[in-house]
């Protein structure tokens, strides 16, 4: 507003008057403190530290004194400004607080409110019990195969020692196409993938195919024309029952925990000599039979102990023979589960029905369960 | 097969203490599976008396029955020694019979409590009992009336007499145990009391002794006259005959219930005899009368249009040739199909008193093929088709001569007919070692001789190798490793050890199915549902779809036997799969539904004709390339299908409707996770709504089709209009996948943004606005992407608006004042020059 004032000297400038300096100051001291919220300190700050406030005005007046009274006066209100600007940070500092505060609280929202905007979707439990069947077994080193569902007949029979007349083919009602002479049928088990492998393969084979199977069964509870199974091949130097054993243990302790171990019944399929029966300690019960809720019958293995999981043996030489693994130097093991028997007693699943007809509700609560 | 515990002891001694339980369990450890067992008297609480029944006063009802109240003496079974009041609707019975009467207090099967009760005008004080109400068969026909002989041992021994108040679970044999079994094909000799009790001994370490171990008169000339024509089909035929059998005299009551508990239902003596001795011993036997044959008996091969009526009253057109039906015939023609049912023309009756025995030796395989064709399973076929102990046929018509006149009060005639003979028995040779080998348990070659015995062997160690010779009731063990099987299970399954096998160097998951598994968690994770739908589809199935005559997808492969004659045909598509689900789904109340389905489809080549090669070795390469050309091409697809909303309304907002854009967005989704840049146009393809199709391509393989639904096919499923789906090959996906993604190179440098606004026909599709854009505007382009599109009065009529986003940026520098607006502009000029887009001010 002005230059040094030379207009009058000595002059005594009222502004910078020490009692009007500590006037002023103690104006904006309580003005800050007296300032409710951010809004009013604001305004405080421009009515007492802003560039038109009394104490800026009074710091211009210092050029008008007399060199000799300046730094009196300077010192005066440069210590008057400074305590101000302090109590305005030091009130910006508890109102800013106390803002944040206030913002925060008002900011609450009902968290217990829904957020489910988007639908949810789930994989088919067979689907999620063949890859976890198939991670056994990955794990191990073995490898995954798989094949046609719409298979030879030599394949699906022949080659694993059932020829036309063999009495074992009725035990599998089997679905043929057209024309007779195509001599093709929807594949009754996962064993013609066995074939197939040791015929594009040489060995040593280790595999394991989880795959769609088809029988001619109405549908009901226990029965499905298209259900599912999971082979597994082993064909190398000196494999024995032993190890038919320990792969089979290994994976029931892979799938229902520990201390649940197989056992063999002698039995009987074409493709294996010896065959067995593969039992599995019931996972419930652990083997005892009972049941945990005081009636004296384990509801899975209806007290017997075991449940029936699958057929297994020793690979028949007659299959190396017929699939090009000569039987001098190899042997091999094969088994055979289902996936869909194996979800029913895993998880308590007790319709078949619900597996293949498509309601959504069946397939959800697995959401992406890996 | 069901075997009464009794008869099973009768041929082997087991220890007293042995339960049902256990026989049972140890010979379901030998490879003879439990089925059920069942202890009849485990089912009733008693008291369960016998009862006289003194006198019977029939007294019609007003609904037309006649109902029977009767006295019985129970003896001092109902504690007063008075004749017990009881009211019974049956028949077939007459005062002073005696009969099996449930007494008040009694429990019978299915927890039926018998009490005394008013009805019909009387206190009805207990009841007199049918064969079924305890659990003991399924005749119903009429109470049981017990015979002269009830309770008797059984075979020969004399009965004591039964007396009014008696228990009748003894009388009944109600303590003995049946066990069933479930026989498997290699183990047809247990098709017979014979075998069991055999494998009883074997598991149990005692001695068996074979019924049809039994000295037969020799074959003389004086016999039957029989001609076998064909020696392979029936190599050995015994005839025997009797005369002067009593077709009245009754089966014994040891008989009738060893037949009941087996599940064979007692006929007549004649019958009963032939059945008995094939559950005894596993031979099949037919019986003739006598008078009714004309000539000899000849075994032959049916010849063209010859009939039989059968025995179950079938009129049936044999099948000729030599590998045809395998007849029983005399001079009238045929009179039986060989080993699997007799005719009704000499059939036993009751008039029969002389009877020629047929127990003859039929190969497995023409019996078989026969059992086929006729769908004719047979007790006799079953074991047949099977094997059956080819040495047995004299001993067994010898027994049935015995019980003829033992029971029937026939003689036996001194004629003796015996065509062939059983084959020599096979013998197999293997390495001592072999057991031990192939199942890794520690089995010496004692032991391994010592168990073949013990199955009937006769074994022969020579060195390192031993020979055995197979037993005829064991036509299963041909190879070696069938003895390993026999030596292995009765050393115990359970004592083979567990063992990992040494571990290959795997490589893990094929990289297919590790894309498959991301396929399925991405749309999992986007809210598709996956699903899994039968392949079986019919003409309207397509005609739902609306597919036109000449769509590809019409051709397919067909079941000779479909399970609904309605759906004989193979999918080629899941889309009838998953739009049934998505119908299902929706009239059940799911009416948001997105789900999704992978599977095979199934595409004929045209070229279907496997061969059935040979066994004996591998096949040759073009025998194996003639077996995967007829295999038709099943690529696997991926389908989807959404009704209803996607996005759920709720505080937020609205919800969304599924549509169009859901379902090729979901392909989008896949393909992104696979790292396959799909490009989508316009298409008119079934069941889509032809405006609403997006053709699916990578270049110029169309991989499939996304859209909304045709309106009708929408009608045909039932699920509401504007529901979407999507159905491409994803095999054709799958192998685009990149297998390594290159990494990005990226900078620091800024980027310069740029909109436009670009007015184009409303015909014009936007990904060719895009496209132009792209490739107008340069190598300094980062990205462009439309963010709005828009459509009304001030953009002119046909008109839309399409509003892209570009982004600029420059590898090495920052870029200078004007390059971005000049690349823009060069966009801009591209896109006009292309598709008449103007820039909107």
């Amino acid at each position: 507003m002005s230059g040094p004032n030379t207009e009058y000297d000595p002059v005594e400038v009222t502004p910078l008057r020490a009692d009007e300096v500590e006037a002023q100051r103690d104006a904006a001291i309580a003005a800050i403190a007296a300032a409710a919220d951010l809004e009013a300190l604001k305004q405080v700050r421009l009515e007492h530290a802003g560039d038109r406030s009394p104490l800026a005005l009074a710091n211009r007046e210092i050029g008008a004194l007399p060199p000799q009274a300046r730094k009196e006066a300077g010192a005066r209100v440069g210590q008057a400004r400074g305590l101000v600007n302090k109590a305005l940070g030091e009130r910006l500092a508890v109102l800013e607080a106390e803002h944040e505060e206030r913002m925060l609280v008002e900011e609450t929202v009902d968290v217990t409110l829904p957020t489910d905007r988007t639908v949810t979707g789930a994989r088919h439990p067979i689907t999620m019990m063949s890859e976890r069947i198939a991670d056994v077994f990955v794990a191990m080193g073995w490898e995954v195969a798989e094949g046609p569902q719409v298979e030879a007949e030599w394949l699906n029979f022949d080659a694993l020692n059932m020829g036309a007349d063999h009495p074992a083919r009725t035990m599998q009602d089997t679905f043929w196409l057209e024309p007779a002479e195509a001599a093709l049928v929807l594949r009754t088990h996962t064993s013609p993938v066995q074939a197939r492998t040791m015929l594009t393969r040489e060995p040593p084979i280790y595999v394991v195919c989880p795959g769609r199977v088809y029988r001619t069964d109405e549908i009901d509870a226990t029965h499905s024309p298209v259900f599912h199974q999971v082979e597994g091949l082993v064909i190398d130097e000196g494999i024995t029952m032993a190890h038919l054993k320990g792969s089979l243990d290994h994976f029931a302790t892979a799938m229902f925990g520990e201390g649940i171990t197989t056992r063999f019944r002698p039995s009987y399929f074409p493709f294996t000599e010896p065959s067995a029966e593969v039992d599995l300690v019931c996972f419930v019960c652990r083997g005892t039979g009972a049941n945990d809720e005081g009636s004296d019958t384990c509801r899975t293995c209806r007290g017997e102990g075991w449940i029936e999981w699958g057929g297994c043996g020793v690979v028949n030489p007659r299959v190396l023979i017929a699939c090009g693994v000569d039987p001098e130097k190899y042997t091999g093991f094969a088994f055979g589960m289902g996936i869909d028997r194996t979800l029913m007693f895993r998880h308590g699943a007790d319709d078949m029905r619900d597996f293949f007809e498509g309601d959504v509700r069946f397939a959800q609560p697995f959401g992406i369960e890996i | 097969m069901k075997a009464p515990v009794s008869w099973i002891r009768e041929y082997v001694d087991l220890p007293e203490q042995v339960t049902a339980d256990e026989l049972a369990a140890t010979l379901t450890m030998l490879g003879l599976k439990l089925e059920a067992l069942i202890t009849p008297a485990d089912a009733i609480t008693g008291p369960l008396v016998v009862g006289r029944v003194l006198t019977i006063e029939k007294e019609p009802q007003k609904n037309g029955k006649v109902i029977n109240w009767c006295t019985v003496d129970v003896g001092d079974a109902n504690g007063t020694g008075e004749p017990q009041g009881i009211i019974c609707g049956a028949h077939n019975f007459v005062e002073g019979d005696l009969v099996v009467v449930c007494l008040p207090g009694a429990v019978l099967p299915g927890n039926f409590e018998i009490s005394a009760r008013k009805t019909y005008g009387h206190i009805s004080a207990g009841m007199i009992c049918s064969s079924r109400e305890l659990g003991l068969g399924e005749d119903h026909d009429g109470i049981i009336v017990l015979p002269a002989d009830a309770g008797a041992p059984g075979d020969g021994q004399p009965a004591e007499p039964v007396q009014p108040g008696d228990d009748a679970f003894a009388v009944l044999d109600m303590f003995d145990s049946v066990i069933e079994f479930e026989i498997n094909p290699d183990r047809a000799y247990a098709l017979s009391l014979r075998g069991i009790a055999r494998e009883a001994g074997i598991g149990f370490d005692v001695p068996f002794r074979d019924p049809a171990d039994r000295d037969v008169p020799a074959a003389n000339g004086d016999g039957h006259p029989v001609v076998v024509d064909d020696a392979g089909g029936c190599p050995v035929f015994v005839a025997r005959s009797v005369t002067g059998f009593d077709p009245t005299a009754p089966t014994p009551d040891w008989m009738v219930k060893r037949l009941t508990a087996a599940g064979m239902r007692p006929i007549s003596l004649g019958v009963d005899i032939t059945n008995y001795v094939m559950l005894e011993l596993g031979q099949p036997i037919h019986g003739y009368d006598r008078a009714k044959l004309t000539g000899a008996i000849r075994v032959r091969r049916a010849t063209e249009g010859e009939r039989l009526t059968t025995l179950d009253g079938q009129k049936r057109k044999l099948s000729p040739g030599p590998s045809g039906d395998l007849l029983i015939t005399d001079d009238s023609g045929p009179i039986g199909i060989a080993g699997t049912m007799g005719g009704e023309t000499t059939e036993l009756s009751e008039t029969t008193t002389d009877v020629v025995i047929e127990a003859a030796h039929f190969d497995a395989v023409s019996i078989f093929r026969t059992e086929r064709r006729h769908k004719l399973p047979s007790e006799a076929s079953k074991r047949f088709e099977r094997g059956v102990d080819p040495e047995l046929p004299a001993a067994a018509a010898d027994r049935v001569v015995e019980l003829m006149v033992e029971l029937g009060g026939a003689t036996a005639d001194a004629g003796v007919t015996v065509v062939g003979e059983a084959p020599a028995r096979r013998t197999v040779t293997a390495a001592t070692d072999l057991p031990a080998r192939v199942t890794g348990m520690e089995i010496s070659a004692e032991t391994a001789v010592a168990n073949l015995e013990k199955v009937g062997c006769a074994v022969a160690v020579d060195g390192e190798s031993l020979t055995a010779t197979v037993p005829p009731w064991r036509p299963d063990m041909s190879d070696p490793f069938d003895l390993v099987e026999e030596v292995a299970r009765i050393v115990g399954y359970d004592m083979v050890p567990s063992v990992l096998p040494p571990a290959p160097s795997g490589r893990g998951l094929p990289l297919a199915q590790k894309l498959r598994r991301r396929v399925g968690l991405v749309l999992a994770g986007a809210g598709w549902t996956e699903t899994i739908s039968y392949p079986f589809v019919g003409d309207s199935d397509w005609a739902n779809l609306g597919l036109p005559a000449d769509d590809e997808r019409r051709r397919t492969i067909r079941m000779a036997n479909p399970l609904n004659a309605e759906e004989p045909q193979l999918a080629t598509s899941l889309l009838p799969g998953v739009l049934r689900s998505l119908g299902l789904n929706v009239g059940r109340g799911n009416a948001d539904t997105s789900l999704f389905e992978t599977g095979l489809v199934f595409l004929p080549t045209g070229d279907e004709k496997a061969p059935i090669l040979g066994v004996d070795r591998r096949p040759t390469d073009e025998e194996w390339a003639a077996i995967e050309k007829a295999v038709p091409h099943q690529p696997q697809h991926l389908a989807l299908a959404v009704t209803g909303q996607r996005e759920r309304p709720g505080w937020w907002g609205e919800g969304r409707q599924g549509s169009w854009a859901d379902a090729i967005g979901a392909v989008r989704e896949v393909a992104e996770a696979l790292g396959v840049q799909i490009e989508v146009s316009a298409a008119a393809v079934a069941p889509w709504h032809p405006g609403r199709c997006a053709e699916i391509r990578v270049g110029a393989t169309v991989l499939g089709h996304a859209g909304e639904l045709h309106p009708k096919v929408c009608k045909a499923y039932g699920v509401p209009d504007r529901s979407a789906a999507a159905e491409i090959d994803l095999d054709a996906l799958l192998s685009l996948a990149q297998a390594v993604t290159p990494s990005p190179h990226f900078t620091s440098y800024p980027v310069a943004k740029e909109d436009v606004a670009l007015v184009v026909d409303g015909s014009i599709p936007s990904a060719e606005v895009e496209a132009a854009l792209r490739e107008g505007a340069g190598d300094l382009l980062e990205s462009v992407r439309l963010f709005d599109v828009f459509a009304g009065e001030q953009i002119g009529e046909g008109k839309k608006s399409l509003a892209f986003a570009l982004r600029f940026r420059a590898p090495d520098r920052t870029l200078k004042e004007g390059e971005a607006g000049a690349a823009r502009d060069a966009a801009v000029a591209l896109a006009a020059e292309r598709t008449g887009a103007v820039q909107r001010a």
